[in-house]
């Protein structure tokens, strides 16, 4: 490993006898090339998407710029109707309406891509939550006496034991719902699992030489927590950060789709199947059932795809583990 | 048992973070201070919350779930009404659903590498990123517009139903939520079962010369039922979710849809009341697969 000298050795490099001082080197953070050892910790190997990886990596990268550039780009409003003058539920595809028209006659691809930013940024803002929420406590868990350790982790394992759609139908019974009362509970839901995952990780680590090593080189706990545990915990985290993301999309939709998550007229994927299952019901045109139900499907396989592929590089083994 | 208790709070705490007071919701703004005060000492909401809490939960484990407040009917009444339906298709999906997927999985692997081994893979890999709405949809698409058979509305319930329109209604929500199970439990219980076969003693047996059949069947397959038995019951504690999402689908009456309309009317004893049903079911699955997991490895039991 060490035949790989890290390419620049940055002018500050941090003094290391001084534990006090570090700080405003760790604080700086990201700054991977300050760090002579650091070129060791992560090998910088770079993987090669396979075919499959590709696609998803391709319908992931449409997706997100729909989601950000979908109210520019949809030929209609969120809530105009692309015929008003002749109202009709279900019409099929049509000229000017190419995925046909909703419940209310709107137009299914306007409000497609309405959606897409909505239901995107709803799960990608809850999962960072939980990752913020999860890593925090997590790595505190780790490092911090037994005492506060099995505090928090039971407080976690309760919340472990419940259904996350149960957790999810109680808060919106008691605070009603809202889009940052959704990302305030899918956040907080889903950071029970990343908060294990992160403990588990960083006890793994703690008690490896190398942190002995900088413990006896007189390292303070921050500098243990930032550069040592911490990216040694990144990939499998990242990794995990996927397919966290697959089931807080997966929950956020079941939500809409139970009427529970955003609420009418509001477009998001989930309420839009709910909102056209009549289409079924009475055998009208069925794409506006369909096609949000498919912008999911794809969405989530596509992120399952990538992920895949990442983890049967590197950080898989940890994943796996647990 | 903690961790019943521990439920139980969340749940309760959960539903009593309400902003306002619940008799002022009820009574609107007309109300006088007194007709609110006979209201709350009727709810039992006039005594603290940790007295509330105490009555709310013996009164649950001697079956007595309250009043619903939207309707005034006791909640009991309502769950005797409708969780026939529930508990049929749940029933019929554990029961046809979890043979059939164990079935494929494991024969999955004791082929892996083959080409079924890796169709069956890639499927169970994107069933378990498709919401059960798309597979629902997908199945009435198929079943009810192209074949025309069965039903995308479940009209009415078990009780009032011959044979024949049992199987035409309930065949696809049933159907849904075998995917939604199979999804895991094939890719779970095909890693258990190779996990097995990647042991030492099973390497020992093919040196030894003994026939495929009898090393699956007698040395890889008694040794993976505890972690089966385990994938099993984890699997059938997440079909709570798929049941919620199947019913409302469907548009069945069952006990999911009643915890949804007690989530929109803002039913707190009614979501109090199923939610507590819900997670115990839940917590008592998860305890199953802990239990199976225990039992089949004497390991786990004496940890070193």
């Amino acid at each position: 490993m060490t035949d790989q000298p890290s390419k620049k050795p940055s002018p500050k490099a941090p003094p290391v006898i001084h534990g006090k001082t570090d700080r405003h080197y760790a604080a700086d953070g990201g700054d991977r090339q300050a760090f002579d050892e650091l070129a060791d910790v992560i090998p910088k190997h770079r993987f090669r998407f396979s075919v499959t990886g590709w696609v998803g990596l391709v319908v992931v990268v449409v997706w997100c710029l729909v989601a950000i550039l979908g109210p520019l780009l949809a030929p209609y409003g969120e809530n105009e109707l692309p015929f008003p003058e002749a109202y009709a539920e279900f019409q099929a595809p049509q000229v000017g309406a190419w995925l046909g028209t909703d419940v209310a006659d709107r137009d299914i691809l306007s409000r497609l891509m309405y959606g897409a930013g909505r239901t995107i940024g709803i799960s990608l803002a809850a999962t960072m939550l939980a990752y913020l929420i999860g890593v925090v406590l997590g790595i505190t868990a780790a490092v911090s006496s037994p005492k506060i350790d099995m505090v928090i982790s039971r407080i976690n394992d309760a919340f472990l034991s419940l259904p996350t759609i149960m957790l999810g139908l109680v808060v919106v019974a008691a605070v009603g719902s809202s889009i940052p009362i959704l990302i305030c509970t899918a956040g907080v839901i889903y950071a029970t699992l990343v908060f294990r995952l992160a403990r588990a990780l960083a006890q793994d680590i703690i008690v490896m030489d190398f942190v002995e090593v900088a413990h006896l080189r007189g390292e303070g706990l921050w500098w243990i927590i930032s550069r040592e545990i911490w990216p040694n915990a990144a990939i499998p985290l990242l990794t995990d950060f996927g397919l966290r993301l697959i089931y807080v999309i997966l929950f956020v939709s079941s939500l809409s789709f139970l009427g529970l998550g955003v609420q009418p007229p509001q477009a998001d994927w989930g309420s839009m199947v709910r909102e056209n299952l009549g289409a079924l019901q009475y055998g009208k045109s069925i794409f506006s059932v369909l096609t949000p139900a498919i912008a999911i499907a794809s969405l989530t396989v596509a992120i399952n795809l990538i992920v895949d592929d990442i983890s049967a590089h590197g950080g898989g083994r940890f994943t796996r583990k647990l | 048992m903690v961790t019943t208790i521990a439920v139980s709070l969340i749940i309760f705490i959960g539903t009593q973070i309400l902003p306002g007071d619940v008799a002022q919701i009820r009574l609107g703004q007309s109300a006088t201070d007194e007709n609110l005060a006979v209201l709350r000492a009727r709810l039992g909401l006039d005594v603290p919350y940790y007295v509330q809490y105490w009555r709310w939960l013996t009164g649950f484990v001697q079956g007595d779930f309250g009043v619903s407040l939207a309707s005034d009917v006791p909640i009991t009444q309502l769950i005797a009404q409708r969780y026939e339906n529930t508990v049929y298709v749940a029933v019929l999906t554990a029961l046809i659903g979890v043979p059939v997927s164990l079935a494929l999985g494991i024969f999955a692997a004791m082929f892996p590498g083959s080409l079924y081994d890796r169709i069956l893979t890639m499927v169970s890999v994107s069933l378990v990123a498709t919401p059960e709405f798309l597979t629902a949809t997908f199945l009435v698409l198929l079943f009810v517009f192209a074949l025309g058979v069965g039903n995308a509305v479940v009209v009415g319930s078990v009780a009032d139903k011959n044979w024949l329109q049992l199987i035409t209604h309930f065949a696809l929500p049933i159907t849904t939520l075998c995917f939604v199970i199979a999804s895991q439990l094939i890719r779970m219980s095909r890693a258990s079962v190779l996990n097995v076969m990647n042991s030492p003693y099973i390497e020992m047996a093919i040196l030894k010369g003994v026939p495929r059949q009898r090393i699956i069947f007698r040395h890889a397959l008694l040794n993976a039922i505890g972690p089966i038995v385990n994938v099993v019951a984890l699997n059938l504690a997440y079909l709570v979710t798929g049941v919620i999402v199947v019913e409302i689908y469907f548009g069945y009456p069952g006990l999911a849809t009643l915890i949804v309309q007690g989530v929109q009317t803002r039913d707190y004893v009614l979501v109090q009341g199923l939610g507590m049903i819900f997670c115990l079911i839940y917590v008592v699955l998860v305890m199953v697969a802990d239990i199976a997991a225990l039992a089949s490895n004497p390991r786990l039991r004496h940890p070193k």
